[in-house]
């Protein structure tokens, strides 16, 4: 079976470019361009080159000694939170600011939820000396000040995305919208693997660094990777050169918000039901009349009524497990995380982490996480919950 | 049935004038209220928004409408049943986003749009090769005509293919502007200048920010009709009367 695209965008039943007529020039632009420029010599040496000397990476593989003393199990960290601006998000804007510079815009917009894909995308934006306009939901531009201001300083435009649930979803209608109002000059650097085809894919192409590195530092290959899901992007980098070695097993691991049974929750692979949103047929949290449903996390990277289809297609192909971690869980684990190893996670990542209480781990197993973002951006977050004033 | 556009397509009207509001707006029942005055006041087709969550092609007018007509209870099951008592003088379409057509069923809402009178369909996010590959066979058993939208970034091969594959109108939209936004209108001249030169089978209706009499005569210099939507929807908030602020409206333009 196979994980990957095929030609007409879709994994198995979900992908596809479910396009306004509006948008139809700039998706079949980057249709026709973006594996020719990706496979590029120029392209491949610059990627390669600011990914090392910009960027940090190879990022480590750290093997968590007392996390693995808990948990009996080998866990080993992939540190994407010590990449440059603090997550993996900054290994896709490099990607895709090459492709936009190759093919001549001007103008560069984005949306952002936790603010990390803001934050990565007006860095490469002053790297590049392009202008960039980042979308964020009013509610999340009040949650996460600290990447607003980074943003600022770095010399974006933020704007408020103030309808709906005035979150991640909203501040991608907003950049969308944008999009078809300026269809020549700009390039929209979507955050996750989702939209329209062939966004998932370039996303995950750009992503898979992480899994080619985690390749490469294992002596053979683990028996987990674990990583969080919102969109999914940092999932599918650590996924998506496993895909095709069955014996790994691949876990995502979703936001349930207060939990599944309740209706303040995003486990949108648990609780959704196939529909078309930002352009793409996958698995979305929807009422019985197709309207998406406002969804709920502690963490706003995971606050999103989607999924990247090719999750969709891991989970209805059975290739990988997807999970669902409460909102308290992932404070305990975060908290966990940072007292037994060193390390504060994002509040993304945290979710991660907390499934090891849950797997059924032996003492020979070695274990994965994607250690997607570091914490810095949550520290409102865990002095209030966790009360550490 | 006989597909009313179609049939008034056939003799090649010009000036038509298509009215669009949002079902479920400014009140839950308003919907056949607003017909019956747009019929009356003689308006040659009527557009019906079906309000969506997520409407990302739309400005704030329309997504603003949409959101109040789902507080409102809007949805599908609720716009057929209201349909049911009423059948329409001139040709009806609906607007809506692919997303609550497909929970509802799409062969279930093909058919059911035959038996109210529902005559085409605009489907703003189902992009040519979908509705060819999977809609195009369930729409032409229940005669509904598929309106394909073109902009001024569309390409002239493309604007053929669309015009080789309608049946009812093609929707001439600006790609500088989500609906109802506030651009001038004289910079959609030249793009309709040469959409009337392409000499295309299938007549042209603009949607190009159209607000008053003037705006829709010159749109119709170059095609076939216009559609008003965001200032009709400007027009109906905030009244006392929306069947007269219908009717003093449609007589402003026509």
């Amino acid at each position: 079976m196979s994980y990957q695209v095929n030609e007409q965008g879709f994994y198995g039943e979900f992908g596809g470019a479910f396009i306004p007529e509006l948008l139809y020039p700039n998706i079949e632009e980057l249709q026709e361009n973006y594996l020719a420029i990706e496979k590029s010599p120029e392209f491949q040496e610059e990627f390669h080159q600011l990914l090392k000397d910009y960027v940090g990476r190879p990022t480590p593989l750290f093997l968590a000694k007392r996390l693995s003393e808990k948990y009996g199990a080998q866990i080993w960290l992939k540190r994407e939170d010590l990449c440059h601006t603090g997550a993996h998000k900054v290994n896709n804007t490099i990607g895709q600011i090459l492709l936009a510079e190759k093919l001549g815009k001007k103008r560069i917009i984005a949306e952002t939820g936790a603010g990390q894909h803001g934050v990565a995308t007006a860095t490469v934006c002053a790297l590049k000396g392009l202008e960039c306009i980042v979308y964020m939901g009013e509610k999340d531009i009040e949650r996460q000040a600290p990447n607003v201001a980074r943003m600022k300083m770095l010399g974006a435009t933020v704007r408020p995305a103030t309808s709906g649930s005035k979150t991640l979803k909203d501040a991608t209608n907003e950049a969308m919208r944008d999009w078809i109002n300026n269809p020549e000059d700009t390039h929209y650097i979507i955050g996750s693997v989702v939209g329209p085809h062939p966004y998932p894919d370039m996303v995950a192409r750009y992503q898979s660094v992480i899994s080619q590195e985690i390749k490469k530092q294992m002596d053979g290959l683990p028996d987990y990777v674990i990583a969080c899901v919102g969109g999914g992007s940092n999932a599918m980098g650590a996924f998506y050169h496993f895909l095709d070695d069955k014996e790994v097993k691949l876990i995502g691991v979703e936001a349930a918000g207060l939990g599944v049974d309740t209706d303040k929750t995003a486990a949108t692979l648990t609780l959704g039901t196939p529909g078309v949103l930002h352009a793409s047929r996958s698995i979305m949290m929807q009422d019985k009349d197709g309207q998406v449903v406002e969804p709920h996390s502690i963490s706003a990277g995971l606050d999103y009524p989607g999924i990247g289809p090719a999750h969709a297609w891991l989970k209805v192909s059975d290739r990988a497990q997807y999970m669902a971690v409460t909102d308290a869980e992932a404070l305990e684990a975060a908290v966990e995380c940072s007292r037994l190893e060193g390390i504060i996670p994002a509040l993304e990542t945290a979710h991660a982490f907390s499934v090891l209480k849950d797997l059924d781990l032996k003492p020979t197993d070695r274990v994965v996480i994607n250690l997607s973002g570091r914490g810095d951006k949550d520290m409102n977050t865990y002095m209030e919950e966790l009360n550490l004033l | 049935m006989k597909n009313k556009l179609t049939e008034l397509l056939k003799h090649k009207p010009q000036n038509l004038l298509n009215i669009f509001f949002t079902a479920g707006y400014p009140q839950l029942e308003d919907t056949t209220t607003l017909l019956t005055a747009l019929e009356n006041a003689k308006v040659d087709l009527v557009e019906i928004g079906i309000p969506f969550s997520d409407p990302l092609a739309d400005g704030p007018t329309i997504q603003e409408s949409s959101k109040i007509a789902l507080e409102n209870g809007m949805s599908i099951e609720k716009l057929f049943s209201q349909l049911e008592n009423h059948t329409p003088k001139v040709p009806v379409l609906l607007m809506g986003y692919l997303n609550p057509v497909m929970q509802y069923g799409l062969e279930k809402f093909c058919k059911k749009c035959q038996e109210v009178g529902v005559d085409g369909l605009i489907v703003p996010d189902l992009p040519m090769y979908i509705y060819q590959t999977e809609f195009k066979e369930v729409f032409e058993k229940y005669n509904i005509s598929n309106i394909f939208l073109v902009t001024p970034q569309t390409s002239e091969k493309r604007i053929r293919e669309i015009d080789d594959n309608s049946n009812g109108f093609i929707y001439a939209v600006s790609s500088a502007s989500t609906t109802g936004s506030k651009a001038d209108f004289s910079a959609a001249a030249d793009y309709l200048g040469k959409l009337k030169d392409m000499k295309l089978k299938t007549p042209i209706l603009t949607g190009f920010n159209i607000k008053n009499q003037q705006n829709f005569k010159d749109a119709c210099k170059y095609v076939d009709g216009a559609i008003i939507g965001s200032e009709f929807i400007r027009q109906i908030t905030d009244v006392d009367d929306i069947a007269k602020a219908t009717a003093n409206f449609v007589a402003s333009i026509k």
